[in-house]
């Protein structure tokens, strides 16, 4: 290797990048350094984001919560963001363990873009907006616009991300995963959900059963259509349960060695019914 | 049952046997300043590295290390032409290549070894090097190995050991039958594989390595350098754990060549994924029973074909099918039994020695027998379990009397009986199952208790003949022990010292290291038998330091043997009015003593698999409280109750330890470990898919009871405590799992698909 770089700015950092748009980025090293030690990467010089103060910062506004690439898991927890996302820090919470947590970022994360990344179904539900910067400027994607496939993202030569901002909602959020464990264990199925009282709508995304982080998007407009949001976003859990199977139709998952499609299909099913009852209160039977 | 000590020697600075000495390894390992074997360091040392096969099974065409050795930084590029001894090793049989020759048969052998600068150029140089496979179908299903193409000149039927006990066509009034499965374990230590080889002056080299039996190893490096045994010199280096993992070669005689190739010291460390390739695993197995009983539930017959895949070479796979046989029925009276077992060859990774060896396996299927026998019958399934229980002086289906102690019933009782702590509902995602990703409220959940109880044999069985050797020497006061037995962290650093206080009434030992050169073997650190084992060595050797001052003393002062006493560092009259001190006694003149220490002969078994083939048996059972989501088939245990025959505990914090670390690698088995084969390729090397139990997976471990009755003739009656906790956990874990969801779930591990899509 022939060179680490510690910007002390965002501007250090994107010229440096400029100058050497080949340089590997750094946060907190979770994913990276795993990669490092396989041997599947080999990288010739770091650009360490660790000490850039614009990408440790967050903002709440009435609306949105901007939160910088380099805010970990732990601050997500423990700081206002989690009561301004409940879902976000739910999903912070299942990642890793402690240390893990402590060195982790939400940059990472969108880095990575893997379909097991945590975050990435509640981003998906609270509208993110991923920001890019590099000397040329800056650009704003959708979740969907930015991961493009398996560990694939559209960031360019010389680009950062520098932030995520989401939606602030109002109503309830969840992020519900499996793993074959416990704790510290990568998802096998995950659900984010969210149900929208200003909107009157009900967001739920996927992760772990797909090649990007798919919207369920039918089965949300049909549970938007049966909660009765006069009444506290009450649902009938007969319509909750429909509500989780119609939802696992609108995944692709696949057969690996943690799991199995039809495991994955059924647990999203579940997952999202489970989650869509959390969100909402009960409606009583024959209560329409 | 007596829980008296049998203990004379007086032990004076309480740090003695039954003390809870700590051990001087534990904090530095938490804290991480204990030197592993892979923090070794010599000037000018080169870095090793090993090319291993994609391939479950090829023909190695060709071999081109010329773009290797090419590589800047690459300082030697060896092939199975450049092993100068014997081309093969082997525990038990030579019949595993040191490099691939002609024919890859599992996936990750060894094919070259490269020696570099650095271990990335080593890396990479490696992966220069051209090999040409012809890759031809593997033979993966263990069931078919036997009628199946040999894939190995010595055949793919590694052993075949067959019981038949009493009358083999007895029938009951009451039969259960049912076919189980075990998935491949991993032993999962701490601190990958890794040491350090430098070459020596004589033409030999010198060998630090975490292992578990540094003289076998010996002998086997040196067959294969084609050097004698005392030119290899092997001293243990620091291991974090090894579970039956490192009793095979891994490393050792790569690094040993390459330093001698080379004349450099050499350093080689996997990586986690890589050890995963690199060392044996516990057997996978299938498994066949059907149990005969009386109406009142007594044991007629027990049948059982058991399969268990030895993967590509034989490792200990002949003992261990003969554990998994001769223990086949649980610790149970059965006046007849007809087992087959067979270890058989596959192009699997290849398996071997784990914690439990073998007894895990059955353990997982006669118990899953026992409750389905329980239903059959109407009857309580611990009352079953009581009613056949093996007590001393009954027979084993091998026909071997039982001579020592062995408290099955007590160990079902204390075990059964002992209250469940209260749980109560709990909102807390920490303690449901899903855990921290928030699936499971407590109302999608069921409840199930599980009961199982396991035992097998303590040390090495089969007419082998299994030693220790120990030295002592009294010098100033202080006693120096020298052993080469390999600490793997089951606490003989702490016991070695525990035995020489209390031998000697000193309190200052040391603890020589464990070298080749500088005493003779110790065995192995397996088949829970160091304590005994070594401790056996040690207890002798001091003994007869004892006896050499006692006896000097006795002349000078007029005073008979058994007047005299040595505690508190003195050497004294039983009343105390004449003493001496050691320190000064031994200041000029040092007391040593050596010795073999060996425990009763045992006798190889019969065509029928009859013979008093084992020493002796200790016995553990779990009882386990789980929580199960059956919609998502999680599983969250809520708490484990055991109780154990101990024989005897020589210190207690450490009897807790072995435990509860055996029963939570058990758990792991029944929930979560598994190495996940697709067609003879590991689909999951490495910890991010080869889970094993965190805190949110293991539940508080109740200790109901530690069952002391001393064993005859075990040093200080104490039986080794380290594998029965792993035995009967997984079944204990199953059979919870059973109960709360009403499923057969006949494999372990159970998956969240078995419960969730049956
Ligand atoms: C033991 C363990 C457990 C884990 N458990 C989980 C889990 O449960 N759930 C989960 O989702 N993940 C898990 N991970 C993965 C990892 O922790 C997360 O993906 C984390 O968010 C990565 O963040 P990081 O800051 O460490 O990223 P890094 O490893 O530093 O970087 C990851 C990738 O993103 C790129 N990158 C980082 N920041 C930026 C930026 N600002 N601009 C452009 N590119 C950038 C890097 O170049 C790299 O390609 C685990 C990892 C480990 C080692």
């Amino acid at each position: 290797m022939n060179r680490v770089v510690l910007p002390l700015s965002l501007q250090e950092a994107l010229s440096t990048l400029t100058a050497d748009p080949d340089a590997t980025v750094l946060a907190g090293g979770t994913d990276l350094m795993v990669e490092i030690n396989r041997g599947m990467r080999r990288p010739t010089s770091v650009l360490a984001l660790a000490k850039v103060p614009e990408l440790r910062r967050w903002e709440i506004t009435p609306n949105r919560i901007h939160i910088g690439a380099g805010v970990t898991y732990t601050e997500i927890m423990t700081t206002e963001i989690a009561q301004a996302a409940p879902a976000l820090a739910q999903a912070a919470r299942t990642v890793g363990s402690p240390p893990i947590r402590n060195a982790g970022t939400l940059g990472g994360n969108l880095g990575t873009a893997s379909p097991a990344g945590d975050t990435l179904p509640v981003l998906a539900t609270l509208n993110a907006t991923i920001l890019l910067q590099s000397a040329n400027g800056q650009r704003q994607l959708q979740l969907d616009e930015f991961m493009v496939g398996v560990k694939r993202t559209c960031l360019e030569p010389g680009e950062l991300i520098i932030a995520t901002e989401l939606d602030r909602t109002n109503g309830g959020q969840e992020y519900l995963k499996i793993g074959p464990r416990n704790a510290m264990v990568i998802s096998m199925a995950g659900v984010a959900l969210v149900a929208d009282l200003d909107t009157r709508s009900v967001r739920c995304a996927m992760g772990s059963v797909d090649a990007g982080i798919p919207r369920a998007l039918k089965a949300e407009a049909w549970a938007a259509e049966r909660i009765d949001w006069d009444n506290g976003a009450a649902i009938d859990p007969a319509v909750a349960q429909e509500f989780g199977q119609r939802v696992s139709t609108e995944c692709s998952p696949i057969d690996d060695h943690r799991s199995t499609a039809a495991y994955r299909r059924h647990a999203i099913g579940v997952l999202a019914a489970r989650a869509l009852n959390r969100v909402c209160s009960p409606k009583r039977n024959g209560h329409v | 049952m007596s829980r008296q000590a049998t203990i004379t020697h007086t032990n004076t600075a309480n740090r003695g046997i039954g003390a809870d000495v700590t051990r001087p390894d534990g904090i530095p390992k938490v804290q991480g300043s204990f030197a592993f074997s892979s923090d070794l360091w010599a000037d000018d040392f080169l870095w090793g590295h090993t090319l291993r096969s994609p391939h479950a099974s090829a023909r190695i065409v060709s071999i081109d290390i010329g773009p290797a050795l090419a590589t800047t930084g690459v300082h030697a590029v060896l092939t199975a032409e450049d092993v100068p001894g014997q081309l093969n090793f082997g525990l038990e049989h030579g019949d595993q290549p040191v490099l691939a020759a002609n024919q890859v048969r599992y996936v990750g052998e060894p094919v070259a070894l490269v020696a570099a600068d650095h271990p990335d150029i080593a890396r990479r140089a490696a992966e220069a090097i051209v090999v040409y496979y012809e890759v031809t179908e593997p033979l993966t299903d263990s069931e078919a190995a036997p009628q199946a193409a040999p894939i190995h000149p010595d055949g793919n039927v590694i052993r075949q050991l067959n019981i038949r006990h009493g009358n083999i066509n007895a029938t009951g009034e009451v039969t259960v039958e049912g076919t189980y499965e075990v998935g491949m374990q991993d032993q999962a230590f701490m601190g990958p594989e890794s040491g350090m080889a430098l070459p020596d002056e004589d033409g030999g080299v010198e060998l630090f390595v975490s292992t578990q039996w540094l003289h076998v190893d010996r002998s086997q490096i040196a067959a294969c350098l084609g050097i004698a045994e005392a030119q290899v010199r092997i001293t243990l280096a620091g291991v974090g754990g090894a579970f039956g993992a490192r009793e095979d070669l891994s490393l050792q005689l790569h690094l040993c060549l390459l330093a001698l190739y080379t004349q450099k010291p050499i350093k080689m460390v996997y990586s986690r994924d890589e050890s995963f390739l690199g060392h044996v695993h516990r057997h996978p197995a299938k498994m066949w029973y059907r149990h005969h009983a009386t109406r009142q539930g007594r044991l007629v017959k027990v049948e059982a074909r058991i399969v268990l895949d030895g993967g590509a070479y034989a490792s200990s796979s002949g003992a261990v099918i003969a554990n998994a046989a001769c223990f086949a029925v649980g610790p149970y009276k059965v006046g007849s039994a007809h087992i087959e077992g067979l270890a058989v060859r596959t192009n699997n990774p290849p398996c071997g020695a784990m914690r439990g060896f073998g007894a895990v396996q059955t353990c997982f299927a006669h118990e899953s027998q026992m409750d389905k026998l329980a239903v059959a019958l109407e009857m309580d399934p611990i009352e079953l379990r009581l009613l056949n229980a093996l007590a001393p002086g009954d027979r084993l289906i091998t026909g071997q009397q039982i001579t020592g102690t062995f408290p099955v019933a007590e160990v079902i009782r204390q075990c059964a009986e002992a209250p469940t702590p209260e749980l109560a509902p709990t909102q807390d995602h920490r303690n449901l199952p899903g855990g921290s990703g928030r699936t499971t409220e407590a109302t999608d959940t069921a409840r199930g208790e599980g009961f199982a109880v396991g035992f097998k044999n303590l040390m090495f069985s089969e007419g082998f003949d299994d030693f220790s050797s120990a030295a002592c020497r009294l010098a100033d006061g202080v006693a120096t022990i020298t052993c080469a037995c390999a600490e793997v962290g089951q606490g003989f650093v702490t016991l070695a010292q525990q035995i020489a206080r209390t031998e000697l009434g000193i309190d200052e030992v040391i603890l020589a290291p464990a070298q080749t050169a500088t005493i003779g073997s110790a065995g192995s650190t397996s088949a829970s038998r160091q304590t005994w084992m070594s401790g056996g060595a040690v207890q002798a050797a001091c003994n007869k330091v004892r006896s050499l001052i006692l006896a000097d003393i006795s002349a000078k002062w007029g005073v008979h043997l058994d007047g005299l006493v040595l505690r508190d560092g003195l050497i004294c009259t039983l009343d105390g009015q004449q003493q001496a001190s050691l320190a000064e006694l031994t200041a000029n003149r040092a007391y040593e003593a050596d010795v073999v220490y060996r425990h009763a002969p045992t006798e190889a078994l019969d065509e029928n698999g009859q013979g008093n083939a084992h020493v002796s048996f200790a016995c553990a059972a779990h009882k386990v409280i789980a929580d199960v989501d059956p919609d998502l088939g999680l599983v969250r245990i809520r708490h484990i109750t055991t109780a154990q025959d101990v024989g005897r505990i020589l210190n207690p914090t450490q009897a807790v330890g072995q435990i509860e670390g055996g029963t939570a690698q058990g758990v792991g088995l029944a929930l979560m470990e598994e190495i996940v084969l697709d067609n003879g390729l590991v689909r999951n090397a490495s910890f991010t898919d080869y889970v094993i139990p965190t805190t949110l997976d293991m539940p508080d471990v109740t200790i109901a009871a530690f069952i002391e009755e001393p064993e005859p003739g075990a040093p200080y009656g104490a039986k080794g405590i380290g594998e029965p906790p792993t035995i009967s956990s997984s079944a204990a874990v199953a059979a919870a799992v059973r109960a709360a969801t009403g499923l057969d779930l006949p494999r372990i591990p159970i998956r969240p698909a078995d419960i969730a899509l049956s």
